[in-house]
């Protein structure tokens, strides 16, 4: 399917120097990333450090201040909603809560591409859908709706959608966010079994240290808009920079802090006190 | 006092007052300058909703046929109220007769297009708001852009389609139940000549300048309220009280909308007639 | 819901509003009544058409033969010109009478005729010459009661 490629470039994604700014608030300056062709790599920072924006940027729904997004060659910002729509179907993506559409039962949900960008027969579709739901381990389950599911179970089935078409690109948001131990294991091994078996490569964006260093090639690090750190998993395990120490061992002081910004408080109740 | 270095706390309202005033204002032609491009996207983005009709159909049974049971009755009990007052009144100048007249014509030209878009509003329109705004603030519709669907075509114009097309057949249906309701009351229960019940209403209903002014009316109605129930959802703010204030702000537009485009409707139809 | 089902409803949901509408145009309407386009306009003038309105009935001997399209005051003699279409199966001879008058006492006010006895008939444009004004209840109302005040007066002086 990856005619389109061009094969000289071993990257799939390249982020050059980008900027993007809400309104005037900066969210990322200055990032460079690349994505190697069949890896996966880890989008890792705290909650609301940009990592989201990040996905956003490379699926177009968002474009950059400055710099330039490359997927297989091409530069996002640049593509019309033409280009764009063709390059998305090249890309899956799964969603933070699944994002499963609540009206369409399980089968049609995993079917919903296959019968928006193709002419395949009925019979064919269902020997597809079955296909990917069986690689996610539910089968028996297609004649279900979004809302009889469990939470694992719905980002199994979001997953089984985001590979429909087997796509070049698979993009996490947040993948184990809210998951039992063992949904989250399965949820993990079927993210690395995926993209080895599909020839794609992925990126996941998570919080989720312990569980995403099991299974992806390569980390970056990003805090308040910037990349801090970077490197395969055991480089990061082993990282005696502060903030990646702090983040992979979870303490609750550090280079981050734990209060949000306030004028020292000992000077605040004098104040206080002075006025009353 | 600190009041010397400040400017007096009267001109700093003011200005307060009028900035927001002004911002109120701005937003609110931004608002509706947004809603005319998305009321333009959609009819360009109507394609797929025509072509693959099933998807229209579908939204059509939302819409139209769960709004079947609160239509057909409360038209009912509007003929009935309408046939026991107008008798009450026509026969103190001894023109009963007229009461199918009244009753017809007061359904036909006002009643039925005004009231069912009222009821369609709040049954039907305040669902497809609640329905796409949770859609977006589920990330259903994110997640539809970057299957490369465009949330426009495949969720927003099916509804409004769908709304388009239900109104002036849920008004219709309103009438005739209204004028049923009303032969009801006052043919079987009160007593009218049957004969001239109907024949007057013959006599005095023109189709061309009654009834089809009447569907004319609900096409415009079932425009303006698809497309404030679509609008909303779309651009609801996408978390609970987002979806739930969007919800209450389609009924209420689209109600006060759709009553004062009857206002404009009927100065231009029934002017002099 | 399947797919079947949910056509089935929407099929007969379409089915009842296609339904009143045409109960809306058969039944309560005129349609059934008024064909349009089979028709010839005659017109006529009258002194004084009282409370007549465009769309008002035109009757002979009491069954609807046509509608009042068009009401206009001749501005040099002074009198309303009354434009009707009349149904193209019925012709009126030369000498129709044209009255304008008033289903029961308050009722609506159609333009009448009343059909004379010549063979040559009206045509597409004509005018009905022979026509009566409409009963101004006022009018009535003090004609009788100056007349009886002179009689009343005649009645004294004798």
């Amino acid at each position: 399917m990856a005619s389109a490629t061009t094969p000289s470039d071993d990257c799939l994604v390249r982020i050059n120097k980008v900027s993007f700014a809400y309104d005037r608030r900066p969210v990322l300056t200055d990032i460079n990333m690349e994505i190697p062709r069949g890896k996966i790599v880890a989008i890792m920072g705290s909650s609301g450090c940009g990592k989201t924006t990040t996905l956003r940027l490379i699926g177009g729904q968002l474009k950059p201040t400055s710099g330039e997004v490359r997927v297989n060659g091409q530069v996002v910002h640049t593509l019309d909603s033409g280009g764009l729509y063709e390059m998305r179907r090249h890309m899956g993506m799964l969603f933070q809560f699944g994002a499963l559409f609540t009206d369409l039962s399980v089968f049609d949900n995993v079917a919903f591409q296959m019968r928006e960008h193709t002419d395949l027969p009925e019979d064919l579709i269902n020997d597809l859908v079955m296909m990917k739901l069986h690689a996610v381990g539910l089968r028996g389950a297609h004649h279900l709706m979004p809302s009889e599911l469990s939470g694992g179970m719905a980002r199994r089935v979001a997953l089984a959608r985001a590979i429909a078409l087997d796509p070049m690109l698979i993009m996490y948001d947040e993948p184990f966010a809210g998951l039992d131990p063992i949904s989250l294991s399965i949820i993990g091994e079927l993210i690395r079994s995926l993209n080895d078996a599909l020839g794609a490569s992925s990126i996941i964006v998570t919080h989720d240290v312990q569980e995403s260093l099991k299974i992806v090639d390569y980390v970056y690090f990003v805090s308040a808009g910037k990349i801090v750190a970077q490197g395969t998993a055991e480089e990061i395990k082993a990282s005696g920079t502060p903030y990646v120490h702090q983040f992979v061992w979870g303490e609750a002081d550090g280079p981050v802090p734990f209060h949000y910004p306030a004028p020292v408080y000992g000077e605040q109740i004098m104040e206080q006190a002075g006025h009353a | 006092m600190p009041n010397s270095s400040k400017p007096s706390p009267f001109t700093d309202k003011l200005v307060q007052f009028l900035t927001r005033l002004g911002h109120n204002f701005t937003s609110r032609i931004w608002r509706l300058g947004f809603a005319s491009r998305f009321f333009l996207a959609i009819l360009l983005l109507s394609g797929t909703a025509l072509r693959r009709f099933h998807l229209t159909i579908r939204e059509i049974y939302f819409t139209g046929v769960l709004s079947l049971i609160i239509i057909l009755v409360s038209g009912l009990f509007v003929g009935m109220v309408l046939g026991l007052q107008g008798y009450d009144t026509l026969q103190r100048y001894g023109s009963s007769e007229a009461l199918g007249v009244l009753v017809s014509l007061s359904l036909v030209r006002e009643l039925g297009p005004v009231v069912s878009a009222l009821l369609f509003a709040s049954r039907a329109g305040s669902a497809i708001t609640a329905e796409i705004g949770l859609m977006k603030a589920t990330e259903q519709l994110s997640a539809m852009e970057m299957m490369a669907v465009n949330p426009i075509a495949r969720v927003v114009a099916p509804r409004f389609w769908a709304g388009v097309v239900s109104m002036p057949m849920l008004a219709a249906l309103f009438s005739a139940m209204g004028i049923f309701g009303g032969y009801l009351v006052g043919v079987q229960l009160i007593g009218v000549d049957e004969g001239s019940f109907w024949s007057q209403m013959q006599a005095s209903v023109d189709f061309r300048e009654d009834i089809v002014n009447g569907i004319i009316k609900s096409c415009v109605f079932g425009i303006i309220i698809s497309w404030i129930a679509v609008f909303e959802g779309y651009d609801a703010e996408p978390t609970a009280e987002g979806v739930s204030g969007a919800t209450t702000r389609t009924v209420v537009t689209s109600s006060l909308a759709v009553l004062a485009a009857d206002f404009v409707l009927t100065a231009f139809m029934f002017r002099g007639a | 819901m399947n797919r079947a089902t949910l056509d089935l409803w929407v099929g007969i949901f379409v089915t009842i509003g296609l339904g009143s509408l045409l109960f809306l145009a058969l039944k309560v309407g005129n349609l059934a009544s008024n064909n349009v386009g089979e028709t010839y306009r005659l017109e006529a003038k009258f002194d004084n058409i009282g409370g007549l309105k465009v769309r008002g009935a035109v009757k002979s001997a009491g069954v609807v033969v046509g509608r009042v399209t068009q009401i206009q005051l001749d501005p040099e003699a002074f009198v309303a010109v009354v434009s009707m279409h009349i149904d193209h199966r019925y012709k009126f001879p030369r000498d129709t009478f044209a009255t304008i008058n008033t289903s029961g006492l308050l009722g609506e006010q159609y333009v009448g005729f009343e059909v004379g006895g010549e063979t040559q008939m009206l045509k597409d444009g004509d005018l009905v010459k022979k026509t009566q004004s409409a009963v101004v209840l006022e009018k009535l109302i003090s004609q009788f009661m100056f007349n009886k005040a002179s009689e009343d007066n005649g009645g004294s002086k004798k």
